[in-house]
């Protein structure tokens, strides 16, 4: 975010010497955007501050009636949560299965996108509508085929995929391929042909121009398409939870641990669901930017 | 693409090299996994096939038949899971769309804190949907959630007996706010692309025109959003209609009658019943409709907006 000057140093010489400009907007609609803003702060900001105090409360607090504000701060949730299931393996699950699932479905998205972007070819219209309809399909018409297949080619070749974290990856990696290819797509577009033309007369191949020109120059929209990727397979949760076994679980599934026949450890919950989400929104909010752009140059046209 | 870009016809085998990756895996993970959906939407697949389930005996359209059958209770089930759902994501979408229409509009203009707030508004988006999901269903709680609280022991509405959320009738608004608050922000993220292209000399050659803030609301930017919106509702629609995580880590397996979203419901009766050929007939239903809806919509806004690019 660009606009941070101290908040004293800019109010006071604006004030006085600016005549009022046309597009200066009337009070009526700074009064109609204030509030209206405000109240979507507050419906947004909810569930965060339940979220952050309710994982400072000790068991007894949060099984009670709810209160605004902790009546005794602990940090014990915090440090409970890492034993009461095994979060910290769950998290390797995730960070492995999401990570691989980003870096595989970036190069796959990059190759594909760029390929229909500078050539002409029979099928590229059949492929360009194929991918897009599979955003279409219900998850759940597939997830039982696939669970079959996955068992079928365990059977007949010994490779593990059911169960392990290699068949989710390709699993999630091809959820998010559609949406990255049909971005970066629009990306690569935006990039001028002369561009790549200049590297082959200057000797490169076709990946040439691909790595030393396209790929530098469509950096925005290769972030913003990581970003997506990453957040699909962080957050799925109906094949996770069909997909994985104890060794193999995500955190996704893993957070139901916390709630037992008995008790349900709302104040581990809660320590836990941050935990969990600090990686993703601290990445998304430092990229968002070029998710802007991204969506900018490239889908939104 | 745009219609100048040079057209060079090769005739290797480099773009199909390139293609070759993603599409061995669309057909893998999505295109034969579908096949094989319809085609056991015709078998009488129980528990007993699942090992092999090519061996399960054909049972011709009697699945599809149980799943329309309104006389019977599966169909019924169905049906109102169907209507639920439509009602669910005419709400949500309309919703959705207008929070982050009217969002990305009032932020289009710079103030300040404009930057802090859109990086917070965008927060619903980033969480993973089961921490945000799991953190509504605690506050939905009867006993010990914060809307009981606010509702019952602050401001003394609804008498005496708290509130049930996630159970019975109320559990549709319950999963109608949790959707809303989860999916509003896409909307806002894409308008708010779409708005920075509109050319700035537009806003100033209206105002000089003597065109106030909501008149260029109304004649420069809401236009300008028209072919995005496009694109914008009918994936809000396919997503929402698809939904199956938010109400399955809101509601557990089971979802409340008021709240039964179709995925759900399809997947309690094959996976809760082990009935899976009649959970797969009830998929290929599902995806035939909204093949129509998309194919319905997209050539009805496809020819609206030709009608006005003539005129």
């Amino acid at each position: 975010m660009p606009d941070r000057p101290g908040p004293r140093a800019r109010t006071r010489p604006r004030r006085r010497p600016r005549p009022r400009s046309p597009l200066d907007p009337p009070p009526s609609f700074r009064a109609v955007r204030a509030v209206f803003l405000t109240l979507l702060t507050g419906f947004v900001l909810l569930p965060v501050h339940v979220m952050v105090t309710s994982s400072l409360k000790p068991l007894g607090e949060v099984s009670g009636r709810f209160r605004w504000f902790p009546g005794r701060l602990t940090v014990r949730p915090y440090l409970d949560i890492w034993h009461t299931v095994p979060l910290a393996e769950y998290f390797v699950n995730s960070l492995i299965v999401a990570g691989a699932a980003t870096v595989c479905s970036v190069v796959i998205a990059v190759f594909a996108a760029y390929a229909v972007s500078r050539y002409r070819f029979r099928g590229r219209r059949l492929f360009t509508v194929t991918v897009l309809s599979t955003q279409m399909f219900p998850g759940i018409l597939f997830l039982l085929p696939l669970f079959l297949i996955f068992v079928n080619i365990g059977n007949s070749t010994g490779v593990a995929l059911y169960g392990s974290r290699g068949g989710l990856i390709l699993t999630y990696l091809t959820f998010s391929l559609p949406f990255s290819v049909w971005m970066l797509i629009g990306y690569f577009d935006s990039v001028p042909r002369e561009l790549d033309e200049a590297a082959t007369v200057d000797g490169c191949g076709p990946l040439g121009a691909l790595f030393r020109v396209v790929i530098p120059a469509a950096v925005p929209g290769i972030v913003a398409v990581a970003v997506y990727a990453f957040m699909t397979a962080w957050g799925e949760v109906l094949f996770a939870s069909v997909m994985t076994n104890d060794t193999t679980r995500t955190l996704a599934v893993g957070l139901r641990g916390y709630s037992t026949q008995n008790d349900v450890y709302w104040n581990q919950i809660m320590a836990a669901s941050l935990v969990v989400s600090i990686p993703v929104v601290a990445g998304f909010l430092l990229l968002q930017r070029y998710l802007v752009a991204g969506l900018t140059a490239g889908a939104v046209k | 693409m745009s219609p100048h870009t040079t057209v060079r016809v090769r005739k290797s085998a480099l773009p199909y090299l390139l293609l070759l990756p993603a599409v061995l895996l669309e057909l893998l993970i999505h295109l034969v996994p579908m096949v094989m959906g319809v085609v056991m939407s015709f078998r009488q697949l129980t528990q007993f096939f699942i090992r092999d389930w090519t061996r399960a005996p054909w049972a011709g359209p009697a699945n599809y038949e149980l799943a329309v059958d309104l006389n019977k209770p599966v169909g019924q089930a169905l049906l109102g899971s169907f209507v639920t759902t439509c009602l669910f994501t005419l709400l949500s979408v309309g919703l959705c769309w207008l929070l982050g229409t009217a969002a990305a509009v009032f932020t289009q203009e710079s103030f300040r804190g404009r930057g802090p707030l859109r990086a917070l508004f965008l927060v619903p988006y980033a969480l993973p949907v089961y921490a945000a999901v799991i953190t509504w269903a605690f506050m939905f709680q009867r006993d010990n959630g914060l809307v009981n609280h606010v509702l019952h022991d602050q401001l003394g509405l609804g008498g005496a007996d708290r509130t049930f959320w996630l159970l019975g009738d109320n559990s549709f608004w319950a999963l109608l706010t949790v959707s809303v608050w989860k999916g509003w922000p896409f909307a806002f993220l894409i308008v708010t692309a779409a708005l920075q292209n509109i050319p700035g000399e537009l806003y100033e050659a209206a105002a000089l025109d003597g065109a106030g803030s909501w008149q260029r609301i109304r004649r420069i930017t809401l236009p300008s959003v028209g072919p995005v919106n496009q694109v914008l509702v009918l994936v809000l629609f396919l997503w929402t209609f698809n939904d199956f995580n938010t109400p399955f880590v809101l509601f557990g397996k089971a979802a409340p009658e008021a709240a039964d979203l179709i995925s759900l419901h399809i997947y309690q009766s094959s996976f809760v019943t082990w009935n899976f050929g009649a959970g797969a007939a009830m998929s290929v239903l599902l995806l035939l409709f909204l093949l129509l809806v998309t194919a319905g919509y997209l050539f009805l806004t496809g020819r609206g907006r030709r009608r006005n690019a003539d005129a």
